[in-house]
Order: C-alpha cells, then sequence, then structure tokens
C-alpha cells in the first residue's frame, strides 16, 4: 500500500498523462482510421491504393519503431519543432488509425451493395453515399471490434514512456529510482489500466444495445 | 411511333464484358420522351446489365449513353447530377435499412437536391398517400411486406421529380399476391406520361402499358416491336421459343 499512498502525486500525473495520450489518439485515430477506410473502397483508383499501402506498411511496422521514428527520427529532419507529447500522440494517431481503418472496412462489407446502388442511383455523391448511407449501418457492426482496437491502443501509450512522455507505464522508472519495491507498484498500474478500461466496455455495452434496436 | 426531339434514352453502340462474357452486344437504343418500354428476354440475355448501364451503375466498355441529351460523365459530381434525374427502382428495394419510410422518401430531396424541409416532407407524404403507404410512414423497411417497401421505392425515386424511371426486375422478388400492386403503380405512372424503361416477366404489364417491347437474346436486341405485333406475331425464332415457354402453361 505505501507503494501507492507515498507516490500518489506520481500514479495520478503519470494516469493523467495516459488519460490524455489516450483521448487524444483515440479521436485522432478514429477520425484517420475513416477516412482511411473511405479512401479503400472509393472510386477512385489512387486514393484506394494510397489506402492499402498505408494499411499494409504500418500495420506491419512495430509501434515501437513508429514512435522512435517520431522520438528521434523526426527532429532531425527539421520540419516544425512538436514537443513530446504531440509527437507521441501523432505516432498513435497513425499507428492505430490502420487498425481502425480495417475495421471500418470490414464493417462497410457487411452492408448490402444495393444501399450504396440505391444512393449512387439518386444522385448522392461518393461522400454522401458513405456518411448517409453506408458508415451509418456499418458502425453497428463494428462497434466491438473497434473497442478492441481502441482498448489496445491504451495500452499502447505505456510504450510513449519510451521516450520520456509521463504517462502510467513510465512510473516504475520513478519508483525504482526512489527505491520502492518496484513489482507492487507494478500490480497498482495493472489495477489502474484495469479500471480505465472499464469505461470503455461499459461504453461499448450501452452503444451496442442502443443501435441494436433501431434494425 | 415517330419520335421528335431529343431522346430520353440514347444508347449507340454499346458493348460491355463480364470477363469473358459478351453480355452487351453493339445495343442501339433510343427512347422517346414520354414512352414507355418493356424489356422481356430469358435470364442472362443482359437485359438487367442494359437497364443498370443507363445510369451508370455498371460502366460500359464502349459506345455512348446519353440521357436527355446529354452523355454520361465520368463518375463524379456531374455523374450524381445527372442521377438525380434518373429515377431507378430495383429487384430488391434497397430501401435504406436506417431510416424510417418517411426518412428514405425525404433523405434525396432533401441532400441531393437541397429542397427546403416542409416542401419535401408535403411532397413526401403526398407521394406516400399516393402509393397507398402514408399511415405506415414511421416504420422501419423491415417491417413492411415486400409490396409495400416496393411501393415506397418508386414513391422514393418519384420525390427527386425524374424525367425517366429505370425499372429493374421491380416485381421478381415479390410473392404473387403483391405484383399487382406494384404492377398498378407502374401503370398509373405510365398513363401519366412517364418516360419508362422497364425490365420484367410481367406480360400482362407488357401488353397493358407498354408502348414498346424491346427482346433481348445473348446480349443483343432481337426484336423491338409494339406489345400486340410481339405477342402474336414474334419475328424471331428466339422470341417464338420464349413466348412459348412462358405462355403455354
Amino acid at each position: 500500500m505505501n507503494v501507492l499512498f507515498d507516490n500518489l502525486s506520481l500514479y495520478a500525473n503519470g494516469f493523467l498523462g495516459t488519460i490524455e495520450l489516450f483521448l487524444v489518439s483515440a479521436i485522432g485515430s478514429l477520425i484517420l482510421g475513416v477516412l482511411l477506410a473511405g479512401a479503400r473502397v472509393s472510386p477512385v483508383p489512387i486514393l484506394r491504393s494510397f489506402g492499402t499501402i498505408y494499411v499494409n506498411t504500418i500495420r506491419n511496422t512495430p509501434l515501437t519503431l513508429v514512435l522512435f521514428f517520431f522520438a528521434f527520427a523526426y527532429p532531425r529532419l527539421e520540419i516544425a519543432d512538436i514537443s513530446f507529447f504531440w509527437r507521441a500522440c501523432i505516432g498513435l494517431i497513425l499507428y492505430t488509425a490502420a487498425f481502425v481503418c480495417e475495421v471500418v472496412r470490414s464493417g462497410i462489407n457487411t452492408v448490402p451493395v444495393g444501399q450504396a446502388e440505391a444512393s449512387r442511383a439518386l444522385g448522392f455523391t461518393f461522400g454522401q453515399t458513405m456518411s448517409e448511407v453506408v458508415l451509418p449501418q456499418a458502425i453497428r457492426s463494428v462497434v466491438p471490434p473497434l473497442t478492441n482496437v481502441q482498448i489496445a491502443l491504451l495500452k499502447n501509450t505505456t510504450i510513449a514512456a519510451g521516450f520520456s512522455v509521463l504517462e502510467a507505464g513510465g512510473i516504475y522508472a520513478n519508483l525504482s529510482e526512489r527505491g520502492y519495491n518496484v513489482f507492487v507498484g507494478l500490480l497498482w498500474v495493472a489495477l489502474g489500466f484495469l479500471i480505465l478500461v472499464l469505461p470503455l466496455t461499459l461504453l461499448q455495452r450501452n452503444l451496442d444495445r442502443r443501435w441494436s434496436t433501431s434494425r | 411511333m415517330t419520335a421528335t426531339g431529343t431522346p430520353m434514352i440514347l444508347m449507340s453502340g454499346v458493348d460491355k464484358h463480364f470477363g469473358e462474357l459478351h453480355v452487351l452486344k453493339d445495343v442501339n437504343i433510343e427512347v422517346p420522351k414520354g414512352q414507355v418500354v418493356v424489356v422481356l428476354g430469358p435470364s442472362g440475355s443482359g437485359k438487367s446489365t442494359l437497364c443498370r448501364a443507363i445510369n451508370r451503375l455498371e460502366p460500359i466498355d464502349r459506345g455512348t449513353i446519353a440521357i436527355d441529351g446529354e452523355e454520361l460523365p465520368a463518375e463524379g459530381k456531374a455523374l450524381a447530377a445527372l442521377r438525380a434525374d434518373v429515377g431507378m427502382v430495383f429487384q430488391s428495394f434497397n430501401l435504406f435499412a436506417h431510416k424510417t419510410i418517411f426518412e428514405n422518401v425525404t433523405l434525396a430531396p432533401l441532400k441531393v437536391r437541397r429542397s427546403g424541409k416542409a416542401e419535401a416532407e408535403k411532397k413526401a407524404l403526398a407521394l406516400l398517400d399516393r402509393v397507398g403507404i402514408a399511415n405506415q410512414k414511421d416504420k422501419y423497411p423491415a417491417q413492411l411486406s415486400g409490396g409495400q417497401q416496393q411501393r415506397v421505392a418508386i414513391a422514393r425515386a418519384l420525390a427527386m421529380d425524374p424525367k425517366v424511371m429505370l425499372f429493374d426486375e421491380p416485381t421478381s422478388a415479390l410473392d404473387p399476391e403483391m405484383v399487382n400492386e406494384v404492377l398498378d403503380v407502374m401503370t398509373s405512372l405510365a398513363r401519366e406520361g412517364m418516360t419508362m424503361l422497364v425490365v420484367t416477366h410481367e406480360m400482362g404489364f407488357a401488353r397493358r402499358a407498354a408502348n414498346r417491347v424491346l427482346f433481348m437474346a445473348d446480349g443483343e436486341i432481337v426484336e423491338d416491336a409494339a406489345p400486340e405485333a410481339f405477342f402474336s406475331a414474334p419475328s424471331s425464332d428466339r422470341a417464338k421459343d420464349f413466348l412459348g415457354k412462358i405462355l403455354t402453361h
């Protein structure tokens, strides 16, 4: 217990960092992922190949490498000075969006093709067909897998500790410097993550229930 | 029947392949304004493909298609604008499953035509009333019978004030007792002078409402005749064979 109470502010700041990283990256990855999914099913061949190449490249790259790139290689490119926190967000967004894209695309494929045909026949543009007809129906079937992707993202934020963004995964390093029992300290971190995942699970259940009744 | 002015649908030299299969072979059709054309033919003859090619749901390999004098543009905003003027009714209805009946009919006028809400809703009510579904307007498509869904689909297409209506086997997915309720709506539409191209197996409808029958086989237009002439004295062997099969039971 002492480990927790003696270092309460360390834990609080750590988890606050985790939540901030997660919220920014979750929203960013959902937006980018949906756009990428749109590109992958679009009638424009260049967009389709861009989406495919993006997903296959990023999905097959370890997250650590992506974050290393933004931590160490990016500053040397001298493009714009961005803080560690935002570079971590960008890395997490780019990485997670590839998975969001594939989940959303599989959801799009569950919508009967006639729905999009009817929409096109009525004069909707591709973007309107997506936003008015296809995505609202696709989203119902992707809530569970999308929650999985976001839970994975929540835990992936710990890798950002590798380049000194203070978040929950980095707590142990501080604890060992201060001479505490790292093992017990890590158990508390694990418990903290369990608590963070709970609201996501509840949200999933809620959305599942709300959207399943309206068909 | 002589065509005056610009034809509503003009297809010239249209070719289309599905891989090895040559589904449309040098198809030339001219449909004048106000004419009701029924396309008949055995399954696999290319009649559905022909219908879907007219608003470019199926791209073609060669030839040109023009609607009301305007050639079909490539995929994009211009094509969407042209499709807005061409109503289409599908075999499987394809009503938007996540929208109510009322929303199905108002969605395109609101989003594509950008008409006012009050105007779109008033019109939708009138159209639903016309096809006899006004009392079901707050239900979802899955709660309606096939015949009702197809009538809603016709109302949805009419809500866009189309210049021409395409019907791709509109009654083929319906139980027999629901076929007539859909055909009645189509017949009254034909009487009002709507330009229509109807792919169907309903010979009764062809006799009753069509100005002209096109008979397709193996991707070609084999006969192009008035309904009476076609049914009483088909000139080609394939049409005789086809009519023999469907009319003798």
